[in-house]
């Protein structure tokens, strides 16, 4: 039983090397590189786009039910009555998308125009190149700079969104790649800071390595993650919140406000090159979540040890776990209103990048004290240490942002 | 020379010269910012990877922000018609001067006579060790240096209170 | 604390969500091509005209008086009198619309040529599927797609057609009354004059001059009881 889902889990990489097989003895050294590239990029592009697309539509479902509303429901198998709950959307979508016109303003500078969205979506893409996905599935190991590649390929974007708002000649794309920049520039420090504890723990910059560091066991079943450590839960909350920023997601969608600024960087952008935008952005957010599971989260690892758990394929926990945190932040996207900027800016600067320099300090102290210090002592002094800076820091935040004073709703 | 590095050695140069030639200064900073991103490709081609990757971070994921707003916020992005009025001897004469001298000096030190480059793996790890231990003193000051930029630009952009002067 | 906020919203969200899969007061969403709402009484779309006979087109009560055409707002009625003229419901001979076309993209159902029409001939309609893939001749409706029979008037608003009935029953019999009346003096007039006559045969040709402002109170009332029966 144990082997057949062993082998279960190994599947995308066996079916690699039987596709591998078939090419003939005499096939040049470069090709083969060049098969396996392909057989390699060719689930993720297949796997993510697809996720992408079935997000929007279980996005808008989700916000439907979240506002008592039911939500896509119609689109399903054309010529038949068959609705698929809906799930027929994305097709509709995408060929629409496809079939637009492509509207390019006559002040544009149209050659940026033109490539912003293409230096968005590559990018994009290459974050995906070091996530491990599953056990011997990770599609380019960097033992050295694993995490390094990720957040400089990651920090490469907001030139492409500055690149789209400026070469748009709109005041609201400038006004919105402004705030993006701004924004992806501010939460970058604390998403990278609180990627560095794990870094610190593990004492690796490879990804492979990090979730091999979580796979350990605490009472002999529950594994290792960093998430069940104090300052794995705070720098998990951390690097959420700091990836939901990158990422443009509610509550700091500022750079694409509609209420404010029409759709921010990609106001003049239709048809196909809107939909790259979106999906990019898409693609984004997972790439984030995929980093948060693999830091905090034991990437592919199952969360026991124990058979019932560890039978289930590893690049099922991975994207069961991706699946998870799209959820969750749908759900937030449903919760929680936009902020300010000056609110949005006052929060990264005054309470995450503090929260993460004592989170740091205190995986450092969790480090040293190791084997030497009781655990209990360890996890109390470890959440006090973060618990207290928490309270008083969170306590200055909202002071300075104010009681709301409503003019009719009191 | 193999063909990799003549690709991204004439993107680089490329790059450059239309960073210093071309009359948007928007364009001109997106041209920069390419031939950033092929430094970075040079470095990956030595196998320095964490250079490599420290430099797209640093350089296209910030510096070029910088130069951008900077352009922005201080002047007008159109083109102008008028040729530049300074002639270009001066320039071109510091820029020979300074090729040369480095030149000089690159092919004046060992490194070309070396024949194979140590070939221990540098890590991160060691990077890491040494900058903490053997320079940690550089790198002190260069954190109160930077301390003490961001103070000054903090001090620029504060607003005066209302009657403080 | 920060944060115990957004975890209240949360849980608040996701009552929503949960609930809104059982719990028919929160999902009061009515899936629209297959459910329906009747429509309120007091809803209003587009107009109609009315007629009261089997053929729409004879009974219309349109007189063509052009008043709802002037005082259209946006201007999207426009009308063409008839050269002749016809009974309507009272029996009063009157002209009628030759065309009458409403344009459906114009109109803003603001109802000012129901409110203006003194005849109860154009009335809102409560349907509300107007839409057509036609849209240039298909957007302008004609006498003949806008003709409605009264019936249908008095099902969807039952009240206001109450009350247009009750008026045009009153119109009705104040008719019928002074046609009654008119007949009567007419008669009486006749009497009268068949009884002067008669006097003046007897009184010879010395009252040859007394006839003639003799049927004077009569005659603007028989001229009024001529002309509806020219």
């Amino acid at each position: 039983m144990a082997e057949l889902f062993a082998k279960l889990d190994a599947l995308p990489v066996t079916l690699k090397h039987l596709l591998m097989g078939l090419l003939p003895g005499a096939t040049p050294e470069w090709l083969v590189s060049v098969v396996s590239a392909v057989l390699t990029i060719t689930p993720i592009l297949a796997v993510f786009p697809l996720m992408f697309a079935l997000t929007t539509v279980i996005e808008r479902k989700g916000l439907g039910r979240i506002q008592n509303r039911i939500g896509p429901n119609r689109v399903g198998i054309p010529l038949t009555d068959i609705r698929l709950w809906g799930f027929g959307q994305f097709i509709a979508d995408g060929i629409k998308s496809l079939i637009k016109e492509d509207v390019v303003p006559r002040a544009a500078d149209k050659v940026v125009h033109f490539l912003a969205p293409i230096a968005l979506l590559i990018p994009v893409l290459l974050t995906y190149s070091v996530l491990p996905f599953g056990k011997n599935m990770v599609p380019l190991d960097l033992p050295q700079t694993g995490l390094l590649f990720f957040f400089a390929v990651g920090a490469s974007t907001e030139l492409s969104v500055f690149m789209a708002g400026w070469s748009s000649r709109n005041k609201y794309s400038l006004l919105g790649a402004m705030r993006a920049i701004a924004q992806m520039v501010s939460y970058e420090i604390p998403l990278i800071l609180s990627s560095l504890t794990v870094v610190m723990m593990a004492g690796t910059l490879s990804l492979t390595s990090i979730v091999e560091h979580q796979a350990g066991t605490h009472f002999g079943f529950l594994h290792n993650w960093h998430l069940f450590t104090p300052w794995g839960f705070v720098g998990f909350c951390l690097f959420l919140t700091a990836a939901a920023a990158e990422a443009n997601r509610t509550p700091f969608d500022l750079p694409e406000a509609e209420s404010e600024i029409i759709a921010g960087y990609f106001t003049e952008y239709s048809g196909f090159k809107f939909a790259i935008f979106f999906l990019a952005e898409y693609l984004g957010l997972f790439a984030m979540c995929g980093l948060g599971i693999t830091l905090f989260l034991g990437g592919w690892l199952p969360p026991v040890n124990i058979a019932p758990f560890t039978w289930v394929p590893s690049w099922c926990w991975f994207l069961g776990k991706l699946s998870a945190l799209i959820v969750l932040f749908i759900w937030l996207r449903g919760t929680l209103p936009r902020l300010r900027t000056d609110q949005l800016m006052g929060f990264a600067w005054k309470f995450l990048l503090p929260m993460t320099l004592i989170n740091l300090v205190v995986a450092a102290l969790w480090h040293m004290s190791g084997g030497a210090v009781h655990i209990g002592i360890r996890w109390v002094v470890g959440f006090a240490m973060l618990a207290i800076p928490y309270w008083l820091l969170g306590r200055g935040f909202e002071a300075s942002v104010g009681k709301r004073v409503y003019r009719f709703a009191n | 020379m193999t063909l990799p590095f003549a690709i991204i050695a004439g993107l680089t140069v490329g790059s450059a010269i239309a960073a210093m030639s071309l009359r948007n200064m928007v364009h001109c900073a997106l041209s920069l910012v390419l031939t950033f991103a092929g430094l970075a490709g040079l470095y990956l081609q030595l196998n320095a990877e964490f250079v490599g990757f420290t430099q797209i971070l640093v350089y296209v994921g910030a510096v070029s922000i910088l130069i951008v707003f900077a352009i922005l916020l201080t002047r007008s992005t159109e083109p102008k018609d008028e040729p530049a009025t300074v002639t270009p001897w001066v320039g071109i004469s510091v820029a020979v001067a300074a090729f040369l001298t480095m030149a000089l000096a690159v092919l004046a030190s060992p490194i070309g006579k070396r024949l194979a480059a140590p070939a221990s793996e540098v890590s991160v790890k060691t990077l890491g060790q040494k900058l903490m231990t053997d320079y940690v003193l550089p790198l002190e000051v260069m954190a109160l240096l930077l301390t003490a930029a961001m103070l000054g630009a903090v001090i620029i952009a504060m607003k005066d209170k209302e009657g403080s002067r | 604390m920060l944060g115990t906020g957004i975890l209240r919203g949360m849980v608040e969200t996701a009552k929503n969500f949960a609930g809104s899969y059982h719990d028919p007061e929160r999902l009061t969403t009515v899936e629209y091509p297959e459910q329906r709402i009747a429509p309120k009484e007091n809803a209003r779309q587009f107009p109609f005209l009315v007629h009261d006979t089997e053929d729409p087109m004879k009974g219309l009560r349109c007189v063509a008086c052009q008043i709802c055409e002037k005082e259209c707002p946006p201007q999207c009625i426009y009308i063409v009198k008839s050269k002749d003229k016809r009974a309507d419901y009272k029996g009063q001979m009157q002209l009628y619309p030759v065309t009458f076309d409403i344009d459906l993209s114009v109109c803003m159902s603001c109802q000012i040529c129901v409110e203006v029409c003194p005849f109860e001939s154009i009335k809102m309609d409560t349907e509300f599927e107007l839409s057509n893939t036609d849209r240039f001749g298909g957007l302008l409706v004609n006498k003949h797609q806008l003709a409605k029979s009264n019936e249908h008037y008095r099902k969807i608003h039952p009240t206001e057609a109450a009350v247009s009935d009750a008026a045009l029953a009153v119109e009705v019999a104040k008719a019928q009354a002074k046609a009654k009346a008119d007949v009567e003096a007419k008669a009486k007039a006749a009497a009268e004059a068949k009884a002067k006559a008669e006097a003046a045969a007897a009184a010879g040709p010395v009252g040859a001059v007394a006839p003639a402002p003799a049927p004077k109170p009569s005659s603007p009332a028989a001229a009024t009881a001529a002309a509806p029966a020219a």
